[in-house]
């Protein structure tokens, strides 16, 4: 090491903290600029009627995305039925009986792989399996889409919570003679519950504002959604169009349907992290 | 439950469960070996038309049938490049600030800031950066840029706001989060007993992190930077709002341009030729391809941290 003046590196080591404390505050600046301008004007856009009319055309006031706000529920409603069950199962298989075998290492990998799949290839992959066959598009692909984008994320925490519950617990019910579906349900599962609640909220987090797996599958549409054969309306899908469109009330529109998502993502993202941190205690 | 109790109808009950468990990681197989299956069948037209000059070929014209990647690759990679040039040195020195600096209050507060900028979903920040970002580079950033540097082709053109330059200081934002999570765990992992022989050296806090921690924990920085890389490169809705949708290469980063997954998110609907629907196909297979193969890197690296260290990440 070359010899260098304490008062040098002191210098140095003083430059390099300062910098270090300023890209940390320019960053949690960046999240209150985003959240400023959100809350700002999705604050403006949200009233009464947003969230019990139907859209109208550009230019004729009024009129809300009570449409969108319906679709984007009930799409998440049956994506949550269709993804969680599967995506717990994987993870009981991995924790319960696959644990080191080869086989649930492929299972562990293609977990790994399908989570960093684009969601957008996941709207394509959606788009050849359920569209086009049925020549339209439609909320069941939008929700399939959606449960794809869970899976991985539901099946991975529980791997991981279930992993955590000591296996004297699962050998003292056994003892008993329970059958092991009863161990792991009733037992395995009652002692990890918080946990893999905080694993579902996750991925509810992770699915409610996406937009990219819609855009091919669930469209967006106008009206009520009705039925789930039809392109369904939906908020993400919304903000797209009307962040686009040249006309300002529509922009406006989007704004607030921008301020339900960040709210509702930011809740269940701060509900799931309170939730871990009092099991962590 | 008494009537199951060694009755062969448990032991029944027990089969039917576990096979069900093995259905569900089945289906996990299912999905994606459907989704390489399906990129594959349904490029193939496109494969078939175009061959290899598909990815050096700057026609994109829907009208002729001729489809040329060049753009939506190029304007991919810069993109993802200007995010890590800016969001890996970032994430280090804020992981830095987070794991050596701040008081453990404060660290907390900023790491839940963190954790929030990565929870916003990516059509957040399109509308931010389409809104608010972009007219903000356009007024001050931009004109300060071909001030300073006229000399540079890079900063050349007319401020618009939106454009490559933009769309990759928002991918910058999106990324670092995910980036800075695990670099402050790597940081972690580093054992105290070396860090205190270091100080007990008499090495400042700069020196300490340079010549102890950053070298202990190499390959999980480089997998943290591989990481972010899957997560850039396949980010949608952010750089559709802000990039500009062109089918354009320029030398300036103020021009407006594409990226594979904005041209994905913009044309796939309006594709109706079959032609035009499988190069759309074939440029979603080349992101399947670069996202894989960032994250193999990426899981391959950390994986091998976690075995010299034996803590999990």
């Amino acid at each position: 090491m070359k010899p260098r003046s304490k008062a040098k590196r002191i210098f140095v080591n003083r430059l390099i903290m300062a910098i270090s404390a300023a890209v940390s505050g320019l960053f949690l600046f960046i999240l209150g600029w985003v959240l400023y301008a959100v809350i700002m004007r999705g604050g403006a856009a949200l009233n009464v009627s947003f969230f019990t009319r139907l859209p109208t055309p550009p230019g004729v006031p009024g009129g809300g995305l009570a449409n969108a706000i319906i679709g984007t529920l009930m799409m998440t409603v049956l994506a949550i039925a269709i993804g969680v069950p599967i995506g717990l199962l994987a993870g009981i298989y991995l924790s319960e009986f696959g644990q080191e075998s080869r086989f649930a290492d492929v299972i562990r990998f293609m977990c790994n792989v399908l989570m960093g799949t684009p969601s957008i290839i996941i709207g394509m992959f959606v788009y050849a399996l359920l569209v086009v066959p049925a020549h339209r598009f439609s909320g069941y692909a939008g929700a399939a889409a959606l449960a794809i984008l869970m899976l991985p994320v539901v099946m991975k925490t529980t791997e991981d919570i279930l992993k955590l519950v000591p296996n004297t617990l699962r050998e003292s019910a056994l003892a008993l003679a329970a059958p092991r579906w009863k161990v792991t349900l009733g037992v395995v599962f009652r002692a990890g519950k918080s946990g893999l609640l905080t694993g579902i909220l996750l991925a509810i987090a992770r699915i409610s504002g996406e937009t990219a797996p819609l855009l091919f599958t669930a469209l967006n549409s106008p009206y009520w959604p009705r039925r789930f054969q039809e392109p369904t309306a939906n908020l993400t899908v919304t903000i797209f169009n009307y962040a686009m469109s040249p006309y300002t009330d529509w922009q406006q529109k989007a704004w607030g349907a921008s301020l339900l998502i960040t709210v509702s993502v930011l809740l269940l993202t701060v509900i799931a992290r309170f939730a871990l941190a009092e099991r962590r205690k | 439950m008494k009537k199951f109790v060694h009755s062969s109808k448990s032991i029944r009950a027990d089969i039917f469960f576990r096979w069900l468990t093995v259905l569900g990681a089945v289906i996990v197989v299912l999905v994606v070996g459907g989704i390489v299956l399906t990129l594959l069948l349904h490029s193939r037209l496109s494969i078939k038309q175009f061959g290899l000059g598909f990815f050096i070929s700057r026609l994109w014209n829907p009208v002729t049938g001729e489809f040329g990647a060049a753009s939506s690759i190029y304007g991919t990679i810069i993109t993802t490049l200007i995010a890590m040039l800016l969001a890996g040195p970032a994430a280090l020195v804020i992981a830095l600030f987070l794991v050596e600096l701040a008081p453990p209050k404060l660290s907390r507060t900023v790491g839940l800031g963190i954790e929030l900028l990565a929870a916003i979903p990516s059509i957040i920040y399109g509308m931010w950066g389409l809104f608010v970002f972009a007219p903000f580079m356009a007024s001050h950033v931009q004109p300060a840029l071909a001030k300073t540097m006229p000399y540079l082709p890079l900063f050349r053109g007319p401020p618009m706001g939106i454009g490559i330059l933009s769309a990759g200081i928002i991918l910058a934002i999106m990324i670092l989060p995910f980036i800075c999570a695990v670099t402050r765990e790597v940081f972690m992992m580093v054992p105290e007993l070396l860090k205190e022989a270091a100080y007990a050296m008499g090495g400042t806090t700069w020196e300490v992190t340079r010549k102890v921690t950053i070298p202990y924990g190499l390959h999980g920085i480089l997998g943290a930077m591989f990481l972010g890389l899957g997560r850039g490169v396949g980010e949608t809705m952010a750089v559709t709002f802000v990039i500009g949708n062109n089918h354009n290469i320029s030398a300036s980063l103020f021009a407006a341009g594409n990226s594979i997954a904005s041209t994905l998110a913009n044309e796939f609907t309006e594709a109706s030729e079959p032609l035009y629907l499988s190069a759309l196909i074939e440029l979603g297979l080349a992101l399947m391809v670069l996202t894989f193969g960032f994250q193999a890197v990426a899981h391959l690296w950390l994986k091998s941290i976690r075995k010299t260290t034996g803590v999990g990440l």
